[in-house]
């Protein structure tokens, strides 16, 4: 029942507020929605720490069509457990910050508008819930979708101003581009394996890795191709290189939204994703190692374009897609343990870093350029405090290579983060997707450090007004800052053997069994399992070729890992080198930002200047934009041009024209003049036709 | 009751003879008669056809509440429905008295409009329950008049060059399918039983030197094929419907979009896979292109639309090449998503066409670049007009989107590249569609003209309460569809599927994979 509350309590809030804010006003709307959240928050941690066996709980039939069966359903096992308290946790935070923050708005005034905002965000929880418990890719989808939806309301929460317009759109389609790929990995998998849920497709995913699979114009692994269309649209949601444009622009929305939808939840699904279909990725190496590559690629670049920006929320914009590159490293080499590590740690560092860019902005009434900032750390302790507190978490300050007890000591930032760089550095030999983090690593301390330093540090810059007038939050927005700022701390050692410990705690926790004892009876089958009794069905009604595959059962935990994968023994037993080297380039990135911005405020004037070249195409996010409005955009608008014009006008009509010799601008030539009465004569004039023509079928024909 | 189709088929009928009849004068007290008789009289046919839809067995595959009786001339009239038709029925009798209820404001020859209206909904029912050729064909080619009178009197300013272009492109078709039906009634009758049970010559014929596959078959598919592309329509024989519909008024756009274009998809299901299989099998792949070129083709031309039923009329025309696609994708999830589309969009369609209808009723413009910021008075239309554009755009929770999986996952079955370029399809709808609202609705409102715009009234609201309710719920328990059409589409494949020599099963094996 718990589940339930807790997947129907945002919705039901949603509603509440969305549809009944007359009756209970705009602050009952703030409150019913804020309070619903604590519960499903309260009563996720209680899942969360309660759970012992994975357990699906049916709700009702959605999707049913031949051999196509869909349940509306909430699967809870571990990967949905923590994905539960991060969602609920980050969004009742949220919700209370967002009583504050939007408690005055300029856009808005004189009108009811927080009604709206709150049921946005409600409902936003609730999709975004739908999309961790469901048992399969379809209900995923739904939610998957959804969240677009959410977000792309609330990134246009400001409807008046064209730029939030443009940015919801953007955000949209460029979403679906992703989905496009998840659609076609979605049905690849019908096709391949008669069934979208998931405890059926990774029972067939050994049958997968063996078969081959038409599509397009040629023949591919089936394991790896699919696993491939599911990633493009993890690309698309959680903004790897590619589709990732749509996330800067989405800073369009307010504060509390980039906060949790694009910082903590709705991106990270993407990661979830991947993390959840582990058994086929498991199966798909070629997938995978472009996951790698590609997670590597996105964490570089982002951290590059991250240098140079002067929006505050844009400088947190890019660190969380190129945190994200990371996250995608560590499941393409195979530890998604470690994955989920960095996805638990990063929410809380990086909603509170958002969070405190929001108490920024609030206290500089809307100023988001930090060249306008400066010395803001006495006008506005406490957020200076949680975005310090946020920014050690975010760079990964810690205590390298001594552990007190097995444990390591630093922020939370720190132990996921080190985890995924050994972790990379055992999954490639060292290669590629390791260098690039731990370049990317230094970039993450250089820009965070200067957006510390640039806000809060040196002589006040820009309008004396909006500095004089500058102040602290209110408590509703500080509380929560207080709340993420010990999940930044802490989170990381607490649950550091659960994620990323020896086997028998990370088997524990996900509720893996070990390889020695899966390996043995597997044969008298684990079907156990509740939601095993639909196998055998689908296997009856289906043809032979691919029955073989439901006689195994899917493998236990919420996650797998091939006997054959040491990435993460690899990872504990990587050099002393190897496992300083994040640690120096934070401590090199921290170095540089001080000396560019405390020391010699001069210097990054002047090296623009030198290079203007690297300056600009920093400044200009590697003109990604531009190069899509060129690829893209235009030439869809121009082609759809041609084919109105020159299609349907042109060929089409003017073919049909010429067919019917004339006849239509003669029948409007004549009709034209006359009244409308004339109408009736010709449909008169119908009527003689039908008749005759039935009389003539009924002379030939009806003697039958 | 023995005779509850033909009760429900002709009440609208009989109600538009009373208002011919006996209705006189010209005055308000008429035309306020006129509206609420035809009010009373679609709500009355929908309530008889709950009937139907309550007395349904969906297990049943073959036809239920037929009735048979000898008509003039040695012909038979002869109705009944099955699992494919039935919810046909249903989207007729349901969007009727909506659209009836949307035309409240109508104010030049209300008479003649109602009537106009039920004589068209009456011949709309027959063309789904029809079980003879005859039958059939009168009651489709018939349907034409009234609708030809709808654009062409009601209509906007280049009305009667739209309705001579609806009739011309229809009537062509027709007369193909009517050539084609005479020689099916001489061949074997006019009773689809009979028919869909006899094997029309599948040998390779020789006409002038060409080789024709499947013989007669696909000659006969071709010819029904004439009228059911244009109906439906498909690419490249559509351009008449973007006219129809900019001249039609709201409610005969209304029921052109959500029922009249369903006939030629009907018509697929009931002719030509049955009773033409091997012409069918002949045909699928270039169907299937065709459709899929549509889905790409015309959702580009909607993304550079002026007109507000321009652009939903090319969506419309695309959301149909899913439908085609699905249905010549030959498998359960293709038909399947195929009638559920069908079903879908005659609310999603229908709503937004009324959507339309709400701001032109009030602005006289359906020029989108007259609108602007709506939304800052016009609150509950943003949120109506929001959530039918997701419905459109395929958002998973409306009926929008079973359909456009089902009938994606079917063509993924049948042809990977098909299934690719029509998925590319849920990219182009969502660019043109929230385009689309953004425009209209969404900015600040500056336009002078618009400042005193007001928002719906209760009766508009209620208007859409339905088709909300519908759209969700058939988004979130779609089941209620599948579980009426499933068995009968089931029995229809697998009849197909014995009905195709094997050799051109192996054929088509080889080529598709």
């Amino acid at each position: 029942m718990a589940a339930q509350i807790v997947l129907f309590a945002p919705l039901i809030g949603a509603l509440i507020a969305g549809f009944g804010h007359r009756v209970i006003g705009d602050k009952g709307a703030q409150v019913v929605t804020t309070a619903l959240l604590f519960l499903a928050a309260a009563l996720s941690w209680s899942i969360f720490f309660g759970l012992e066996e994975p357990q699906t709980v049916h709700l009702m039939n959605w999707v049913q069509s031949g051999s196509l069966t869909v349940d509306w359903s909430i699967r809870l096992d571990r990967l949905t457990a923590i994905m539960l308290i991060v969602v609920t946790t980050v969004s009742s935070l949220v919700h209370l910050y967002s009583m504050g923050y939007m408690a005055h708005d300029p856009q808005f005034e004189g009108e009811s508008y927080r009604p709206r905002f709150f049921a946005y965000l409600s409902f936003f929880t609730f999709t975004m819930l739908t999309l961790v418990t469901s048992d399969n890719l379809l209900q995923m989808f739904f939610g998957w979708e959804g969240v677009g939806v959410a977000s792309y309301l609330l990134i246009g929460f400001y409807y008046k101003k064209p730029s939030a317009n443009a940015a919801a759109i953007k955000a949209f389609v460029v979403n679906r581009v992703g989905d496009f790929g998840f659609a076609l990995g979605i049905f690849g998998l019908f096709y391949m394996t008669d069934s979208i849920r998931f405890d059926d497709v990774f029972a067939a995913v050994p049958m997968l890795a063996e078969k081959n699979i038409t599509f397009l114009w040629t023949e591919w692994n089936a394991a790896n191709l699919l696993a491939f269309l599911l990633f493009v649209g993890a690309m698309g949601k959680s903004a790897q290189l590619f589709l990732h444009t749509w996330l800067p622009d989405a800073m369009e929305g307010p504060t509390p939204v980039s906060a949790l939808i694009h910082a903590a939840t709705m991106v990270t699904a993407g990661v979830f994703l991947v993390c959840r279909m582990s058994p086929l990725m498991e199966h798909a190496p070629e997938a995978t190692a472009f996951i790698t590559f590609l997670g590597a690629t996105t964490a570089f670049v982002a951290a590059t374009i991250g240098l140079v920006q002067n929006d505050i929320k844009r400088v947190i914009a890019y660190s969380t897609m190129s945190q994200l590159g990371y996250m995608f490293v560590a499941a393409g080499v195979g530890v998604y343990s470690v994955a989920m590590f960095h996805l638990f740690t990063h929410a809380f560092f990086k909603a509170m870093l958002f969070l405190g860019a929001g108490s920024v902005i609030h206290g500089m009434h809307h100023e988001q350029d930090m060249r306008n900032y400066g010395n803001l750390r006495k006008k506005l302790p406490v957020t200076f405090w949680a975005m310090m507190i946020g920014t050690l978490a975010i760079t990964g300050v810690g205590i390298p290579l001594i552990t007190f007890g097995g444990l390591p000591i630093g922020f939370a930032g720190f132990l996921s983060k080190d985890a995924i760089i050994e972790s990379a550095y055992a999954g490639t030999s060292g290669g590629y997707a390791f260098w690039m983090l731990v370049i990317a690593a230094l970039f993450t301390s250089f820009y965070s450090w200067r957006l510390m330093f640039m806000t809060f540090y040196g002589k006040q810059r820009g309008d004396k007004h909006t500095h004089d007038q500058a102040h602290e939050s209110p408590l509703v927005m500080t509380i929560p800052l207080g709340v993420l700022a010990l999940g930044s701390i802490f989170a990381g050692m607490i649950w550091y053997g659960s994620f990323f410990g020896d086997h028998h705690k990370l088997n524990h926790f996900f509720g893996i069994e070990s390889h020695e004892v899966a390996a043995a009876p597997a044969a008298d089958g684990h079907d156990a399992a509740p939601a095993d009794d639909h196998a055998p069905a689908a296997t009856a009604d289906h043809g032979t070729d691919h029955g073989e595959a439901m006689t195994h059962a899917a493998p236990m935990g919420a996650i797998y890992m091939a006997p054959d994968n040491h990435v993460i023994d690899d990872a504990h037993h990587s050099p002393k080198w190897v496992k300083v080297s994040p640690f120096i380039a934070m401590v090199i990135g921290f170095i540089v930002a001080f000396w560019f911005y405390v020391v010699n405020t001069s210097l990054p004037k002047r090296l623009a200047a030198t290079f203007p070249f690297v300056y600009q195409f920093l400044l200009n996010k590697w003109y990604f934009d531009e190069i899509y409005d060129v690829l893209f955009v235009k030439p869809a608008f121009a082609i759809g041009r041609f084919l109105w014009k020159r299609g349907d006008t042109q060929t089409i009509d003017g073919f049909l024209n010429g067919v019917a010799m004339g006849i239509v601008p003669w029948f409007t030539k004549m009709a034209g003049r006359a009244q409308s009465g004339y109408v009736f004569t010709y449909a008169f004039a119908m009527i003689i036709g039908i008749v005759a023509l039935v009389s003539l079928m009924l002379l030939n024909g009806g003697s039958h | 009751m023995n005779n509850l189709l033909s009760i429900i088929t002709f009440l609208p009928l009989v109600a538009a003879v009373i208002l011919a009849l006996f209705l006189r004068g010209d005055d308000e007290a008429a035309a306020r008669n006129a509206k609420w008789l035809a009010l009373a009289a679609t709500v009355a046919t929908f309530l008889f056809s709950l009937l139907v839809l309550i007395g349904f067995d969906s297990a049943d595959t073959g036809y239920q509440f037929v009735e048979e009786a000898d008509w003039i001339m040695g012909l038979k009239y002869k109705m009944g429905v099955d699992g494919i038709s039935v919810l046909f029925v249903m989207l007729t009798t349901f969007v009727m008295p909506l659209t009836i209820w949307a035309s409240w404001g109508v104010k030049t020859r209300v008479k003649e409009y109602m009537i106009a209206f039920l004589l068209l909904e009456t011949l709309m029912l027959g063309v789904f329950m029809a079980l003879d050729l005859v039958l059939f064909y009168l009651f489709f080619e018939a349907g034409l008049i009234p609708m030809f009178l709808i654009i062409g009197i009601w209509g906007g300013a280049n009305r009667i060059y739209a309705s001579f272009k609806f009739f011309l492109y229809t009537f062509v078709g027709s007369v193909l399918m009517l050539v084609a039906m005479v020689y099916m009634a001489l061949e074997v009758g006019t009773d689809f039983e009979v028919l869909a049970h006899h094997q029309f010559d599948s040998e390779t014929i020789s006409i002038l030197g060409i080789q024709i596959v499947g013989g007669v078959q696909t000659l006969l598919f071709l010819a029904f094929f004439a009228s059911f592309a244009v109906k439906i329509p498909m690419w490249p024989v559509h351009t008449w419907l973007p006219d129809a519909h900019v001249q039609a008024p709201t409610a005969g756009s209304v029921v052109l979009a959500s029922i009249m274009l369903k006939m030629g998809g009907y018509g697929f299901l009931r002719f030509s896979l049955p009773m033409f299989p091997v012409g069918t099998e002949t045909l699928a792949t270039f169907v299937l292109w065709i459709s899929v070129i549509a889905i790409v083709y015309t959702s580009l031309v909607a993304l550079v639309q002026e007109d507000m039923k321009k652009l939903i009329a090319y969506s419309s025309i695309a959301h149909m090449g899913y439908v085609t696609a699905g249905i010549f994708s030959l498998n359960q999830q293709g038909l399947d998503g195929a009638i559920f589309q069908m079903v879908s969009h005659g609310f999603v369609a229908g709503a937004l066409f009324l959507c339309v209808g709400v701001i032109y009723d009030r602005m006289h413009t359906r020029e989108i670049s007259a609108y602007g910021g709506l939304v800052n008075r016009m609150p509950a239309y943003a949120l109506i007009f929001m959530f039918f554009t997701m419905a459109n755009v395929g958002l998973p929770g409306t009926s929008g989107f079973v359909g456009e999986f089902l009938t994606l996952v079917g063509m993924f079955k049948a042809n990977t590249w098909v299934a690719f370029v029509a998925t590319s399809g849920v990219i182009l709808s969502a660019s043109y569609a929230l385009y689309l609202y953004r425009r209209v609705v969404f900015g600040d409102l500056i336009k002078e003209s618009l400042k005193a715009i007001t928002d719906m009234d209760k009766r508009e609201r209620m208007i859409f309460a339905p088709l909300v309710a519908m759209t969700l719920l058939l988004g979130v328990y779609p089941s209620l569809v599948t579980d009426i059409i499933g068995p009968s589409v089931e029995a229809l494949l697998s009849n197909y599927h014995a009905a195709i020599p094997t050799e051109l099963v192996e054929a088509a094996v080889s080529t598709s994979h």
